[in-house]
């Protein structure tokens, strides 16, 4: 099954190639990882989608605590959350499709952030079920180019992962 | 009042009580070298940085202190990783200091660097690449601090060469603020109650007991339990020496080379308490048909060690010391006459097995273990190398000392003794250091004993000589058809080599010469050298094929009449 877990940890040289390491010893998979600034000074905020059954994730969680630099780790798969992810998909068009595309964005409430003679640049945000139904319905005209930025998540309510 | 990076360094690690430093010096730690004769420290020249390594090692084993060594950039560091892996897999708290390039050259491919932070990131507890002089008395502090608590470890700072040489302002912090580092000491009460009643109800219970017992000081609080329950104990490899071997509820070695009842004990068991150990697969042998009967108690420091490879029914993570002081205060006393009744009778069907309780002229490693066991008391302190003469050492030397007993258990690194002794013998200079190790693995760091000689370190070294890579062959005997790949080895003179380095050598190559070898070598004032020419082809019996079941050992073959 999969999981999410949320990892805080300080902000200091290396301490993400210390998770990635991990993970790669341990033979955890990692399906997706994001790191960036939290809301507190000097605290990286890091969120993992790892595979595995229940014994396994909580291996992981328990490597991840043992990681000097890491002060917090939460399994959030099973609370009420908000996921989202964002993809930036640049997409072949012509005057012929550019309208139907147009269409499509206007749906997913997806953004145009560049337009050129033969393409567009879409910007979509959402959990990845809706990011992959866009992109499925976008491959038929030519998907040029595409970034995904994997998973950040956050508890529904006033709790923090803190 | 300003100090250089090279001065606070060594300031600082005699105020963390460091009196002695394994290592070699090297282009880049020259300023620390420069500046170490101001300091009341001893320092150990090596041969070899693996060695300085595993001295360091073996200094942390015998006296519990954070044992440390130095080396060089580049190559000097990259030597000592095998040193610090070992220190590793047996949490052994090591401090390994390396010079690094200058700051400005890091990245550039300079000469002699090596990225070793990035190399050591998975076989060390934590590490640290200084590059400026301001961090370095709170790295050290830190350093020191997460190499010897919790589950202790190897913990390596990496200092650029311009940060050794630059001056600031010296204050040594009292204290470390480290959010994401809180071991946990205190065992849950709820979680020992359970542990208690567990034990109470149990008809058959056994205690697998750890390095995790010898590392926490446990040794009193394991014994008070044992006493008033009548729980027998099996040791890991590592857990030998946790509790006299001559008591009468040590019941010896469990796993791949245990006793063939202590194997049965342990799959016979309905209760397990397994304490500071982590169900290694030399243990535990195939998982699947492992104590099928027992329900598991888990005692461990390490919170990821509990169902890392084992289900366990109820987990305390805690210190072995404090978490069995409770305990024993909850228990009932207990008998257990009838489980101890059985054992017996299974001890009795091991003790027929085991060759020295038959007839026999050749001149058997085994032999040999038990008399330095006879000669010694079983009161030294015993250094052995890995691979067949290891568990010969495990299974003859009955270690009455309490730690006593240090050896590369995780990794299993050949070379390992003759270094660590020289850091066990330096840290405890009192004790009677032995080493035992086999004639492949001596050779692998054979040139440490100029550093025996140099520091006039009275060692008593038996080599167990068998002319081979005894396991290897052991295993191709049995597995492999018997051809002999890449095993058979052509040693020197043993002997020779030792008189080459100014210290005593002796050859025995007869049972007779055995014990009158062992009894000069102790008369001798100085270090001595054995080369025991041992028989051949002998096999560590009994044994668990790799991946089998411990219920299902190879035993040895009955004489033939």
């Amino acid at each position: 099954m999969r999981h999410t877990l949320v990892a805080l940890m300080e902000d200091k040289p290396g301490v993400l190639n210390r998770v990635a390491s991990l993970f790669r010893r341990r033979n955890f998979n990692i399906e997706s990882l994001t790191v960036g600034h939290s809301e507190m000074p000097g605290i990286s905020r890091m969120t993992i989608v790892t595979e595995g059954d229940g014994r396994t994730v909580e291996q992981v969680v328990k490597q991840l605590y043992k990681l000097i630099n890491v002060t917090k780790v939460t399994d959030v798969t099973h609370d009420a959350t908000v996921i989202r992810e964002l993809a930036l998909i640049k997409v072949h068009a012509t005057s012929h499709n550019r309208a139907e595309i147009l269409q499509l964005v206007d749906i997913f409430r997806a953004q145009v952030v560049d337009v050129a003679v033969n393409s567009l640049t879409i910007e979509i945000t959402g959990d990845e079920d809706k990011v992959d139904g866009f992109i499925a319905l976008l491959r038929p005209y030519g998907i040029m180019e595409m970034a995904r930025t994997g998973r950040v998540v956050m508890l529904r309510g006033s709790n923090g992962t803190k | 009042m300003k100090l250089t990076g090279a001065h606070i360094l060594w300031q600082s690690l005699v105020k963390e009580g460091v009196d002695a430093v394994f290592g070699i010096s090297g282009g880049a730690v020259v300023h620390l070298f420069h500046a170490l004769p101001e300091y009341p420290i001893h320092f150990v020249l090596m041969r070899h940085e693996q060695a300085a390594a595993h001295a360091a090692d073996g200094y942390a084993r015998a006296t519990g202190k954070v044992g440390v060594c130095i080396a060089t950039s580049g190559p000097g560091a990259t030597n000592l990783v095998t040193g610090i892996a070992t220190a590793h897999m047996d949490s052994s708290p090591v401090l390994a200091i390396t010079g690094q390039v200058r700051t400005y050259l890091i990245g550039k491919d300079a000469f002699q660097e090596t990225d070793i932070t990035g190399i050591t990131l998975p076989i060390t507890k934590h590490n640290y690449l200084v590059t400026s002089v301001e961090e370095l008395a709170m790295t050290v502090k830190e350093a020191v601090h997460i190499a010897r608590t919790g589950r202790p470890g190897p913990v390596l700072i990496d200092i650029a060469f311009d940060v050794q040489a630059a001056e600031t302002e010296y204050i040594y912090p009292d204290s470390v603020d480290l959010p994401g580092y809180k071991p946990t000491y205190v065992g849950n009460p709820r979680q020992i109650r359970q542990a208690a009643a567990l034990i109470n109800r149990a008809q058959r219970p056994i205690i697998l007991a750890g390095r995790g017992i010898n590392l926490a000081g446990a040794h009193e609080e394991l014994r008070a339990l044992v006493e008033k329950t009548h729980i027998p104990v099996a040791t890991t490899l590592l857990g030998k020496s946790c509790i006299p071997e001559s008591h009468e509820l040590c019941l010896g070695m469990v796993g791949m080379h245990g006793e063939a009842f202590v194997n049965r004990a342990v799959q016979d068991a309905d209760l397990i308490i397994a304490i500071g150990m982590r169900f290694s697969d030399r243990v535990t042998g195939n998982l699947a048909t492992f104590a099928p009967k027992a329900q598991i108690v888990h005692i461990d420091l390490d919170p990821a060690e509990i169902g890392k490879n084992v289900t366990v029914d109820l987990p305390i993570v805690g210190d072995a010391k404090q978490v069995l002081a409770e305990l024993a205060l909850l228990v009932e006393p207990g008998e257990r006459a009838d489980w101890l009744a059985q054992i017996a009778e299974w001890r009795e069907d091991s003790s027929q097995h085991d060759i020295l309780n038959r007839d026999f002229e050749e001149l058997l490693p085994q032999y040999v273990i038990r008399q330095i066991y006879e000669v010694t008391d079983g009161q030294a302190l015993m250094v052995s190398d890995v691979g067949q003469n290891q568990m010969w050492e495990a299974q003859y030397y009955r270690h009455c000392q309490l730690n006593s007993l240090y050896t590369s258990g995780g990794l299993g690194t050949m070379g390992f003794a003759l270094p660590a002794a020289i850091g066990a013998k330096m840290g405890r200079p009192e004790e009677l250091v032995w080493v035992t190790a086999g004639d492949g693995g001596f050779q692998m760091n054979i040139q440490e004993l100029a550093t025996v000689a140099q520091e006039k370190l009275p060692l008593k070294i038996a080599i167990l000589n068998n002319g081979y890579l005894g396991m290897v062959r052991q295993w191709q005997q049995f597995f492999f058809e018997g051809r002999y790949s890449g095993t058979p080895l052509l040693g020197p003179d043993f002997a020779k080599v030792a008189e080459a380095y100014s210290i005593k050598g002796l050859t025995v190559t007869e049972k007779a010469q055995v014990r009158p070898a062992i009894e000069e070598a102790l008369a001798h004032n100085g270090p001595v050298v054995i080369d025991f020419r041992i028989e051949q082809e002998e096999n560590v019996y009994p044994m668990v094929p790799a991946g089998g079941s411990i219920s299902d050992m190879i035993r040895r073959p009955a004489p033939a009449t």
